[in-house]
C-alpha cells in the first residue's frame, strides 16, 4: 500500500488531501503539532476508506527533531505533502518581531528543515514525491501581506531548486499555488467567490497533478494569468498601488 | 466573516457572523466567550431555526468516529451529512434507522429537529435510535447524555432546535439491509377517504406516505397516490441487480441553476403538474423494485429545487393532528382548495405513537405543504394555524418561519418544561436563534 505523509495535517486543505488519497487506497500518516487532536481525523479516514492512518507529533519549528521524526515513521512514505503554514497578521508582524518570526519559520525555515531530511532520503532511494503547498502571495510582495508572502516566495524558490536537484534521481517535486481557499485560515476574510477554491477542489487538483507529475500547479486557472499580469506591472507603477 | 444566510426556504435571510471549528477546545472557548449563538448544519431546515447573529458552522466537524459493522452502530461528529453516511454504510449492508426526505442534512440537525421518516409509525423518530450524544452547554462543558444519563438534557436536545447547546458527537444504531433496493407499491386513491382507508390497510408496511393533489374539489377532493415500501431482499432483485445487491449505479444530477421567476408557479402550473403526476400512474396499483435513493430522496435528484420558488422564497407548512381529528385535515385541505393556493408538494403521512418532550411527532396525520411567499400568505397561514389549534395539533419547528408565539405555547404541551430545561443548560442565554426570539423559547 503506498503511503502519504501529511505535514500540518490539521488544516482544512490537509484534511481534504488526506481524504482524497485515502479514497485512492493510500495509507496516511498524519503529522502536526498537537497530534492527539488528529485522532477524530485518523478514525474518520480508517472508517470511511478502510485504510491505515497513523498520527505523529511534528513541530515544524523544532528543527533538531526533524531527522528523528522522519526516521521514526512506521514506514517511509512514498509521497510527502508539506501543508503547514501560518498566515499571521501583517500589521502586527511589522511591529512585533515575534509574529514576523513565527510567520517566517512556519512557512519557510521549518519547511526547508524537514524537506531537506525528506529529500536526502528520497534521493538515496531514488524515488519519492514531494508536494509543497506554497502560495500565490509569494509571487510578488504586496503591502498587505509581504511578510507571509516573502516566506512563501522563499519556499517557492526552494521547491523549484529542489525539483531541479532531484530530477536526476527520479524524485519528483511539485509546487502548489492554491490561490484563495475557503478554510478556517481565511474565514475572517471576504474572498471573491470565482477565485476562491474549496479545500476539496485543491485536493482533487493535487491528486490529479500527482498522477501526471506536474511541476507547478495553479488550482484555479485564472490565477496563473492574474499572477502573470501582477508580475508584469512595472515596479514604478506597482509601488503606487494599494494591493 | 459577515455572511448573508438563509435556510432551504430562502425565507427569512439574516446577516450572520459565521465561525467553523474542528477542535472541541476551540469550540468550547468560542461558546463561553460569545452570545446569540446558534449551531448550523447544512441549512436544510426550512425556516429560521438555525439562523442567528453568530452561527457556528458545524460542516467542518465532519469526522466519522467509529462504525461497528457487526452490531450496526455508528458514531459521528455532528457535522457529518446523512449523504456521507449512506455512502459508507449501505455497501456494508446497513441503513439509517430513520431518514427524512433529504439526505443532505447533518446528524446534529437530525437530532435538533428529531427528524421522522416514512417509517415513523413503525420505528419512531431519530431520537429513539440514539445511544448517546455529547452536547456543549452554555457554560462550555461537554455533557454526555442519553435516555439514561442526563435525561432532561437528552430529551430537550432531541427536537430542541439547538437551544440546549452545540451537539458535537452522536452515536446511534443502524438498520440491517440485504440490498440497496426498495420493493415499492404505489396505490391510486380517488379521494381523501380512500387514501386514509388505504393507510390503515397498508400500515404493516415499514415505509408509507402519500402525495396529495390538494386543488381538487367534490368527489376527487384529496385524490392521492399512496406509496408504501419495504427493503428488498436479494430474492426480490433481478439477476443483474443480484450481482451487486448493495451497490447502486452513479447517476447524473440535475440542478436548478438560478431562482425561477415566481410567476411560473401559479394555480395553473401546479394543477398541470399534479394532473401529470397523478395521471402518470395509469394503473390502480403499481409494484416495482427501485433503488433506495429515488424512494427516500426523490427531490435530492434535483439539486437546489428550492430555487424553483423564486427570489422571495417559500415556507413549508407542516402540521400534525391527532388521529381522531380527521375533520381538521378536511377543514384545512378545504381552505387550501378554496383559496387555490396549492403547492407542488403536499405530503401526507400517518405518525405512530410518540411520547416526547418537545419533538414534533404525535400519533396522527401530518401534512406538509409548500407555499411561495407572497402578499397575504402569512395572514392565510395564521387562519390555518387557528384550525390546527382548534383540533389539538401543532406545527413542525424545523419548517417554521412565521408561527406566532401563542400558537407555539398553546400547541406544545411541554413548552414550559422545555423552556425550564433550556434555562438550566443554556446559562447566560448563549444560544439564541431568530426562531427562539420570535417564539420566546429562551425568555
Amino acid at each position: 500500500m503506498p503511503t502519504v505523509l501529511l505535514l500540518g495535517a490539521g488544516s482544512d486543505m490537509a484534511v481534504a488531501i488526506a481524504r482524497k488519497f485515502a479514497a485512492a487506497h493510500y495509507d496516511i500518516q498524519l503529522a502536526a503539532r498537537k497530534a492527539a487532536a488528529l485522532q477524530p481525523l485518523q478514525q474518520d479516514l480508517q472508517v470511511r476508506y478502510g485504510i491505515t492512518a497513523t498520527i505523529h507529533d511534528f513541530d515544524a519549528t523544532n528543527y533538531s527533531t526533524h531527522a528523528a521524526f522522519f526516521a521514526g515513521l512506521p514506514t517511509q512514505p512514498d509521497i510527502t505533502v508539506c501543508a503547514f503554514g501560518y498566515l499571521g497578521d501583517q500589521e502586527q508582524a511589522q511591529r512585533d518581531w515575534q509574529e514576523a518570526a513565527t510567520i517566517i519559520h512556519s512557512n519557510y525555515t521549518g519547511a526547508v528543515s524537514i524537506l531537506n531530511v525528506v529529500a536526502e532520503s528520497y534521493e538515496a532511494r531514488r524515488k519519492g514525491m514531494i508536494i509543497g503547498i506554497s502560495s500565490v502571495a509569494g509571487e510578488r510582495g504586496r503591502q498587505s501581506n509581504y511578510i507571509y508572502g516573502s516566506a512563501k516566495a522563499g519556499f517557492t524558490a526552494y521547491l523549484s531548486g529542489l525539483r531541479n536537484r532531484l530530477f536526476r534521481s527520479g524524485v519528483h517535486v511539485m509546487s502548489v499555488q492554491p490561490g484563495f481557499v475557503n478554510t478556517r485560515m481565511t474565514q475572517h476574510l471576504t474572498l471573491p467567490p470565482l477565485l476562491t477554491a474549496q479545500p476539496e477542489l485543491v485536493a482533487n487538483a493535487v491528486f490529479k497533478a500527482t498522477q501526471r507529475n506536474k511541476n507547478v500547479l495553479y488550482v484555479k486557472w485564472p490565477w496563473k494569468y492574474i499572477m502573470l499580469i501582477i508580475k508584469m506591472i512595472p515596479e514604478g507603477i506597482f509601488k503606487k498601488l494599494k494591493l | 466573516m459577515q455572511k448573508r444566510l438563509a435556510n432551504w426556504g430562502n425565507y427569512p435571510t439574516i446577516t450572520s457572523e459565521e465561525n467553523a471549528f474542528t477542535q472541541e477546545q476551540q469550540l468550547r472557548e468560542f461558546v463561553v466567550s460569545n452570545r446569540q449563538l446558534i449551531a448550523r448544519g447544512n441549512g436544510r431546515c426550512y425556516g429560521d431555526a438555525s439562523l442567528g447573529k453568530h452561527s457556528i458552522s458545524m460542516l467542518k466537524y465532519d469526522k466519522i468516529l467509529s462504525f461497528d459493522e457487526q452490531n450496526g452502530f455508528l458514531e459521528t461528529q455532528a457535522g457529518v451529512t446523512l449523504d456521507q453516511i449512506l455512502d459508507i454504510i449501505v455497501p456494508k449492508g446497513w441503513f439509517l434507522p430513520v431518514t427524512p426526505g433529504t439526505k443532505f442534512i447533518t446528524v446534529g440537525g437530525a437530532v435538533a429537529s428529531d427528524v421522522h421518516g416514512k417509517n415513523h409509525h413503525v420505528d419512531g423518530a431519530f431520537s429513539g435510535h440514539i445511544t448517546e450524544m455529547d452536547v456543549i452547554t452554555g457554560d462550555g462543558e461537554t455533557v454526555t447524555c442519553s435516555q439514561e444519563r442526563h435525561t432532561d438534557l437528552f430529551w430537550a436536545t432531541c427536537g430542541g432546535m439547538g437551544l440546549t447547546g452545540v451537539i458535537t458527537r452522536v452515536k446511534f444504531d443502524l438498520k440491517k439491509i440485504e440490498t440497496a433496493y426498495i420493493k415499492q407499491k404505489q396505490l391510486k386513491a380517488r379521494n381523501l377517504e380512500e387514501v386514509i382507508r388505504l393507510f390503515d390497510e397498508y400500515k404493516h408496511y415499514t415505509y408509507s406516505m402519500a402525495w396529495i393533489d390538494c386543488l381538487q374539489k367534490g368527489d376527487s377532493f384529496g385524490r392521492s397516490i399512496l406509496i408504501v415500501g419495504e427493503h428488498a431482499t436479494k430474492a426480490d432483485l433481478n439477476p443483474k441487480q443480484q450481482e451487486a445487491p448493495l451497490k447502486l449505479p452513479a447517476k447524473p444530477r440535475l440542478t436548478v441553476p438560478f431562482n425561477l421567476p415566481s410567476f411560473i408557479l401559479n394555480t395553473f402550473t401546479v394543477k398541470a403538474f399534479n394532473w401529470l403526476y397523478y395521471g402518470k400512474n395509469f394503473k390502480k396499483e403499481i409494484n416495482n423494485v427501485v433503488p433506495y435513493e429515488p424512494f427516500f430522496y426523490p427531490l435530492d435528484a434535483i439539486l437546489h429545487w428550492n430555487r424553483g420558488y423564486g427570489k422571495a422564497g417559500f415556507v413549508q407548512y407542516q402540521f400534525v393532528l391527532p388521529l381522531e381529528q380527521k375533520a381538521g385535515l378536511v377543514a384545512i385541505l378545504q381552505r387550501i382548495s378554496e383559496k387555490g393556493w396549492g403547492s407542488f408538494l403536499a405530503v401526507l403521512k400517518v405518525f405512530g405513537h410518540q411520547d416526547s418532550l418537545i419533538s414534533f411527532p404525535m400519533e396522527g396525520y401530518t401534512l406538509a405543504l409548500d407555499f411561495p411567499v407572497r402578499k397575504g400568505l402569512f395572514e392565510f397561514l395564521d387562519e390555518l394555524d387557528e384550525i390546527v389549534l382548534q383540533y389539538g395539533g401543532r406545527l413542525y419547528l424545523s419548517k417554521d418561519a412565521r408561527m406566532k408565539q401563542d400558537v407555539f405555547w398553546k400547541s406544545y404541551p411541554n413548552a414550559n418544561r422545555f423552556a425550564d430545561i433550556v434555562k438550566t443548560y443554556n446559562s447566560g442565554k448563549r444560544f439564541e436563534s431568530l426562531q427562539s426570539e420570535r417564539l420566546l423559547l429562551t425568555k
